[in-house]
């Protein structure tokens, strides 16, 4: 169990560390420019490097920071986001945690992140920070809504909550295909929803750049700092494997053209993830941010609404049996 | 009804500037105009006006033409150049005339208006192309223009 | 039934005054702004400048009237080919002296080239500001073509120091307006680009339409010009009322809008990025010949007076006002600098709004902190 928990920790590390280049290159393509690419061969040491700055940074505070508090914000970010991992099917047989509330826990799991957030935005004893952490709060609660709505959408066409369970149905076709209009909406309100609860663009106002300094983590340095920035990077990952686990068929080929080697079942799945997060990049690098009234509106006035009349759609479909199987 | 097209507007502006990143995007092999700086000092070639330095040149017998008249010293707007002369004799001519000892140019200080070029009225100093100028010791920013042992080309009137 | 917990009447809320302090990367520039707050709204917003003062006024009563023109050009830094011919002008003005045509000509094309720059800059780092970052870099990719044809003729980039009082200072480059018509070709594909990117988009309409409204008799009475005031409908444009230069023989329509708000302010600056290419396109194939400069003394002496003059830099009017008693050095040299006059608005434009709002009315006032604080 122990050997499970550290093969996990070191992949993912290094995964984070791969998708903080990975950004940064495609970031660069998309602004006509070449990105790192002198450290290592094309660049891949470069966030080696980086992470070897950070460690070697002074470990300052502020006086008047509340030093418990301060100290343990970090820990609650990265934590809950290593947590998540833990459910993912990568493939037939490589699942470290098969409980039967998956979906479940994986949204009570995010919604812990959030106090993460504003503890370091409170402990730093900064008006800065207390106006980003704020603002960050009052976004992840309310699209957290969106999230959880538009999962359930998908659920009713499975019956489980069991993320194997949920795999083994799509068999018959991916969650997408068999669910046609229903599910395409509510796979859109899941990417515009998942990309605000990750706190990243256009919903990035939190850490807005050209707004107030550097939102709730401008008084963290060193490896705190870096604790904060690898779990966005992870948080982004699992945001769209949870995506590809129940709108795309996790490990599955597709048409079943590779049912016959099994251990090819990882790759479909990261080439699936890596193709959401790649879309996550480019709405990043294309849109301007809303403002935190505008966002507020987006998710009240527009998604919920939908996502409820959604839902309403997909349990007619499914009591009148009108969804495609293979 | 207005909410459903402006649903509809939106997502379609939305799309059409994904569509002009993503262009880019596809062209990023050749479109890239980041230039690799030290590596490509090889072929770096700058245009011929450039403002890098002020240069005085020197021909094959090692032969200035300035002849010492400070209408460069006048123009500078903040003292960059001193011009430490002396009077003495022509050797073509036999009468007194100016002659420099040291033309010193502060390069710490220059603004590269172009101000002492232009007022120059024997075209003795010309801009140099040469822009990598940092030092780590900043005596070295002052520099006398005129090489050791030249003297003024015959013939030269200001 | 029980009546319900009595609420304490006496909790109240007060507002909180916050810096965004000289070094911000959304204020361009060293400006200060003192900001009172309340939650998010804005309760009132004062302006603490004089981070980069460097007394160029009073520089320039010890200098001559050759070595003011290069001081100028560190004003305001994105016109400065503009600032340069002000001074110009206003020398030759006061000597009675006729340019000749090529002079007028060549020095209205270099002005024009040199507000399409500006405006580029200005809308790569207006997407900036509102969160798109990738405009940066395709705004600052056109402005590298036209740094290229000022270095090839001017030789400089941004302190180009081209024009003297009497002309220019060498003659244009043979390649100068073969590059020109390039890249007029180039960047009337680019501008239809920017407005898919930016201009179209929902998100940027939300959030700039509506805010940080400049009514007609606000703008004249806080001195605003250029397209700030432009986008409330007062038509100020100096190239149309006081021509100088080679501006009285082009058609060009002026830039006007009547709402007020950041999104008219956006698109009167577009509107002048096409005005300018259609100036630029009117004037680069029929540049006459002639001497380039008129010789003037090594040492000019203006006679006693005072004389004024005013050009349309990229933000706006910039008036240059001399004094001389006849010597070889002003008495008193002033500038009237359009971004002091546009960000004394600041304030009633951006109270009320959210800190959002003040951001993006910001990027579109386009202040240059060196020419308010010169």
């Amino acid at each position: 169990m122990i050997l499970i928990a550290l093969a996990y920790l070191g992949f993912f590390a290094v995964a984070g560390l791969m998708l903080v280049l990975l950004e940064r290159r495609i970031a660069a393509w998309f602004q006509l420019r070449i990105g790192p690419n002198r450290v290592g061969p094309q660049g891949l040491l470069q966030t080696m490097a980086d992470a070897l700055k950070l460690v070697s940074k002074e470990l300052t505070g502020t006086v008047k920071a509340d030093k418990f508090l301060y100290n343990l914000a970090p820990y609650f970010v990265i934590i809950t986001s290593l947590m998540a991992l833990a459910v993912f099917p990568f493939s037939q047989k490589i699942q470290a945690f098969d409980i039967n509330i998956g979906i479940f826990f994986l949204i009570a799991i995010s919604s812990i992140g959030v106090i993460g957030i504003l503890l370091g935005g409170w402990a730093s004893n900064n008006k800065y920070s207390l106006i980003g952490a704020m603002r960050s709060g009052v976004q992840t609660i309310s699209y957290e809504l969106s999230v959880g709505l538009s999962l359930l959408t998908m659920i009713l066409l499975t019956g489980s909550l069991q993320l194997s369970e949920i795999v083994e149905t799509q068999k018959h076709g991916w969650l997408i295909v068999q669910g046609h209009v229903p599910a395409i909406i509510a796979f859109m309100i899941y990417m515009i929803a998942g990309t605000a609860e990750t706190n990243r663009a256009p919903f990035d106002l939190v850490e807005a750049e050209s707004e107030l300094g550097a939102g709730f983590h401008t008084e963290y340095s060193g490896m705190k700092f870096a604790y904060f920035f690898l779990a966005e990077f992870i948080n982004m990952f699992i945001i769209a494997a949870i995506a590809t686990t129940v709108f795309f068929g996790a490990w599955l080929s597709p048409f079943g053209i590779t049912e016959s080697i099994p251990w090819l079942g990882v790759f479909w799945f990261l080439l699936k993830a890596m193709v959401l997060v790649f879309l996550m990049m480019w709405f990043r690098w294309t849109f301007p941010r809303l403002r935190i009234d505008q966002l507020l509106t987006l998710e009240w006035k527009y998604l919920l609404p939908i996502n409820l009349v959604n839902i309403i759609l997909m349990a007619l479909l499914v009591w009148n049996n009108l969804i495609i199987k293979f | 009804m207005s909410y459903f097209s402006e649903i509809y507007n939106g997502i379609k502006t939305l799309l059409t500037g994904m569509s002009v990143t993503g262009k880019y995007f596809l062209h990023s092999r050749k479109g890239a105009i980041t230039q690799q700086y030290p590596d490509n000092r090889a072929t770096l070639k700058m245009f011929d006006r450039f403002r890098g330095e002020v240069i005085m040149p020197h021909d094959e017998n090692n032969e200035h033409r300035c002849t010492g008249c400070q209408k460069c010293e006048i123009a500078c707007p903040n003292g960059s150049i001193e011009i430490i002369w002396d009077r003495g004799i022509d050797e073509y001519t036999g009468k007194k005339k100016k002659n420099i000892d040291k033309f010193v140019y502060h390069l710490s200080l220059c603004t590269m208006c172009g101000l002492c070029i232009d007022a120059c009225p024997t075209d003795a100093i010309i801009w140099g192309q040469n822009f990598e100028n940092s030092v780590y010791d900043r005596t070295k920013l002052t520099r006398v223009l005129n090489r050791p042992g030249s003297k003024l080309a015959p013939g030269v009137e200001d | 039934m029980e009546e319900a917990t009595v609420i304490d009447k006496n909790f109240k809320t007060e507002p909180y005054q916050i810096n965004m302090g000289p070094q911000h990367p959304a204020t361009h520039g060293v400006l200060n702004l003192l900001l009172t707050i309340d939650g998010e709204i804005i309760k009132k917003v004062e302006p603490d400048l004089g981070y980069i003062h460097r007394s160029i006024e009073k520089m320039c009563e010890a200098d001559s009237y050759q070595q003011i023109v290069h001081l100028t050009d560190r004003m305001d830094y994105l016109s400065a080919n503009i600032n340069n011919e002000a001074v110009c002008l206003v020398v030759e003005k006061a000597l009675e002296l006729e340019v000749p045509d090529r002079v007028k000509v060549i020095r209205t094309i270099i002005g024009e080239l040199t507000r399409i720059s500006s405006h580029c800059l200005w809308w790569g780092v207006m997407g900036m500001d509102v969160g798109a970052l990738t405009t940066y870099f395709y705004g600052f990719r056109d402005r590298e073509m036209l740094n290229d044809i000022f270095e090839e003729t001017c030789g400089a980039r941004l302190t180009m120091n081209y024009n003297v009082p009497g002309g220019l200072m060498f003659d244009i480059h043979p390649n100068f307006v073969k590059r020109v018509k390039k890249f007029i070709k180039h960047f009337k594909t680019k501008i239809p680009e920017y407005d898919r990117l930016l201009t179209g988009n929902v998100i940027f309409q939300k959030r700039t339409k509506g805010v940080g409204v400049l009514s007609k008799e606000d703008a004249i009475s806080f001195g605003t010009s250029g397209p700030v005031a432009r986008a409330s409908g007062v038509s100020c444009d100096v190239r149309k009322h006081h021509p100088y230069s080679a501006l009285d023989r082009v058609t060009f329509k002026e830039a006007l809008k009547t709402e007020g708000d950041t999104f008219a302010r956006y698109q009167v600056r577009i509107m002048e990025l096409w005005e300018s290419l259609s100036i630029v396109e009117q004037l680069i194939d029929n540049i006459p010949e002639g001497e380039y400069r008129e010789k003037t003394n090594a040492v000019i002496k203006l006679p006693k007076g005072e004389y004024y003059q005013k050009v349309e830099t990229a933000r706006g009017e910039l008036g240059v006002y001399v004094i001389s008693t006849g010597t070889k050095n002003p008495y008193r040299f002033k500038f009237r600098s359009p971004g002091f006059s546009n960000l004394s608005a600041l304030n009633h434009m951006a109270v009320g709004g959210k800190i959002g709002d003040l951001v993006a009315i910001m990027a579109t006032l386009d202040l240059v902190i060196p020419d308010i604080d010169r």
